[in-house]
């Protein structure tokens, strides 16, 4: 099974859950693919601190002029949907980082002259933090393209164990690929205005693509914005609470984890756990001594 | 009239961005603010107004089969790269969430089959707010045209500020250092960076100072919630100092900011200490980032 752990906003707790998620199942005896797809601000290594044992490179195709031949006809820039392409008297300029790599250039060029070269977007790194498989995305800083990045990670999980989805924030590209290669999400929001706001746009976002989610409510106490309506209105389960914490602030602030010390925490993972449990019946055993 | 443009941003989410932009925003009295963000628009929960006509953006185009003159040959779902054109029996769907509009169906198609329809990215609005104008925008579900969307809220921004006379433009951007980062940065005259003491918001935080680095945009950094945790902030200072990334301020943690903004009230309406802090924070960006010439044109304001 793979989860991604997503939220409309950005810094509502997804590291957090996504890491201790995997932790507790790797502990319990699980198979465990963590994978962070917040390829603009990764961070899942900071807390399961992995070994990394390969980084690969992943490129995009964006064409070039490889043969001095170009007729000057600008069929190629005419036909790009993407202005990505700017045609001079006898040569054309590609602007990599407008491209798509569509292909349409290379067919429409009746000279032959264009073909296509990799760009380097990022890197994807694989390694292991203990018992648990971790692999993660990482944009290079200043590239604007983070969905082929996340495209290549989502092509490295295997449909064995169960694989947790570190998503990017939002509900556009990025955190849609992430959550496209997932069997179910876990929505990690707050209660604040900001929280049920974009709580609503990711539910949306899951509906589009056709996905079952559950809702975890991260901070509780910290916010007052009411969100009950909210998980029933739009048929999101509330699986998981937890608490504003001191102690999850503070392993935060240092790069641990935090399940040792947060009840608040713990309690609210045994719940996840539960719930997902109850979904995948397999799992059961393990969480149900 | 000089208008000057200052960018709020993070790299990490959720470090406190749009309550730093409308606790600014009121301490400037005066501005134009333009909410980037637009997956996760949240500045208008702050800013209250009536919002002016809905009006649409449209971006791009999507496929769509003319089915009286497709032969089911297939040749289009051989060249579509984005795995958007599939069979169901002998009818050709287009999947509008993965096609990209690139034209490459229609150029392979015989029989002329193929149309394109334009697309509906989003929506955006003009909200006249106690400090001037909002301009906001919520971006389609699962729309991929966010850098776009965003170089065309920032153009109108720009444009309303020099119509009416406004000094300063006000950019809460996304989160990430992707394409609407840079769209919301590209041709700004200062950045202010919102950090927490946490090693997740300084590792994004390096990432975000580097990208502001090639855009060569003069850089601050505000740490939010510095004493949260005892002793966390240290660590943060030395690397602000060793990125040579001015601190222009320290907000402390206070529980009732979120309390005041489930009441649509901004950061500066919390604690006497952190009004205090966010009003040190406003005066040395503009004693800091804000005293230079502006920035004038955008040639790169083009968004992607
Ligand atoms: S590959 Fe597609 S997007 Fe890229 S330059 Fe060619 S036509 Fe434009
Ligand atoms: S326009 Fe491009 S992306 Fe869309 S269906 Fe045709 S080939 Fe595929």
């Amino acid at each position: 099974m793979k989860i991604a752990v997503a939220s409309g906003k950005g810094g509502t707790g997804k590291t957090l859950i996504a890491t201790h998620l995997a932790w507790a199942l790797a502990r319990a005896g699980e198979p465990v693919t963590y994978v962070d797809a917040d390829v603009e601000a990764p961070n899942g290594h900071l807390f399961l601190r992995p070994e990394i044992a390969e980084e690969r490179p992943v490129s995009v195709a964006v064409p070039a002029m490889v043969r001095p031949t170009c007729a000057g006809c600008g069929d190629c820039a005419r036909a790009c949907a993407f202005h990505a392409m700017l045609a001079a008297k006898d040569r054309v300029i590609v602007l990599p980082e407008l491209c798509h790599s569509c292909g349409l250039c290379l067919e429409i060029c009746p000279e032959r002259v264009l073909e296509e070269r990799p760009r380097r977007l990022g890197v994807v790194c694989e390694g292991r933090a203990g018992p648990i498989r971790f692999l993660s995305g990482v944009l290079d800083v200043g590239e604007a393209r983070a969905t082929p990045l996340i495209s290549a990670l989502a092509s490295s999980l295997s449909a064995e164990g169960t694989t947790i989805i570190d998503a990017p924030p939002g509900t556009s590209c990025p955190a849609m690929e992430a959550v496209r290669a997932a069997d179910l999400v876990v929505l990690v929001t707050e209660p604040t205005p900001f929280g049920l706001h974009d709580f609503e746009l990711a539910v949306q976002m899951c509906r589009a693509l056709g996905k079952r989610a559950y809702a975890v409510l991260n901070r509780v106490g910290l916010g007052q914005t009411p969100m009950d309506e909210a998980f029933a209105r739009h048929g999101t389960p509330l699986v998981a609470s937890i608490g504003f914490d001191a102690a999850i602030s503070a392993a935060s602030a240092e790069g641990r984890m935090a399940d040792e010390s947060s009840e608040t925490l713990k309690k609210g993972l045994l719940e996840l756990l539960l719930r997902l449990g109850e979904d995948w019946q397999s799992l059961s055993p393990a969480v149900n001594p | 009239m000089k208008t000057r443009q200052l960018a709020v941003l993070s790299g990490k989410g959720g470090t406190g961005k749009t309550s730093l932009v409308a606790s600014l925003a009121a301490l400037a009295g005066r501005a134009v603010v333009v909410d980037c963000d637009v997956d996760a628009a949240n500045l208008a929960l702050l800013m209250p107004g009536s919002d002016g006509p809905t009006e649409s953006f449209y971006a791009g185009r999507r496929a769509r089969i003319l089915e009286e003159r497709c032969a089911a040959c297939g040749r289009c779902t051989e060249v579509c790269r984005f795995g958007a054109l599939t069979f169901q029996g002998s009818r050709l769907v287009v999947d509008r969430l993965a096609c990209e509009g690139c034209g490459a169906c229609a150029h392979a198609c015989p029989n002329a089959a193929v149309a394109y329809d334009d697309n509906l990215a989003g929506d955006w609005w003009v909200r006249p707010v106690a400090e001037g104008l909002l301009v906001h925008a919520r971006l389609g579900i699962a729309q991929d045209n966010s850098g776009k969307l965003v170089a065309s809220l920032r153009k109108t921004g720009r444009e309303l500020a020099e119509r009416d006379g406004y000094e300063l433009v006000l950019v809460d951007g996304p989160p990430g250092i992707g394409c609407p980062v840079h769209a919301a940065l590209s041709g700004v005259d200062a950045l202010l960076v919102v950090t927490e003491p946490t090693v997740a918001a300084e590792h994004d935080l390096r990432r975000i100072v580097g990208l502001a680095a090639r855009f060569e945009v003069p850089t601050g950094v505000v740490i939010n919630k510095h004493d949260l945790v005892p002793g966390a902030c240290e660590r943060l200072e030395r690397s602000c100092a060793e990125l040579k990334v001015p601190i222009l301020g320290r907000i402390p943690f206070d529980p009732l900011v979120p309390e005041r903004a489930s009441r649509g009230r901004p950061a500066l309406a919390a604690s006497a200490g952190t009004a205090e802090a966010l009003a040190d924070v406003w005066s040395r960006a503009q004693e800091k980032l804000l005293s230079g010439e502006p920035n004038g044109s955008n040639p790169h304001l083009t968004g992607a």
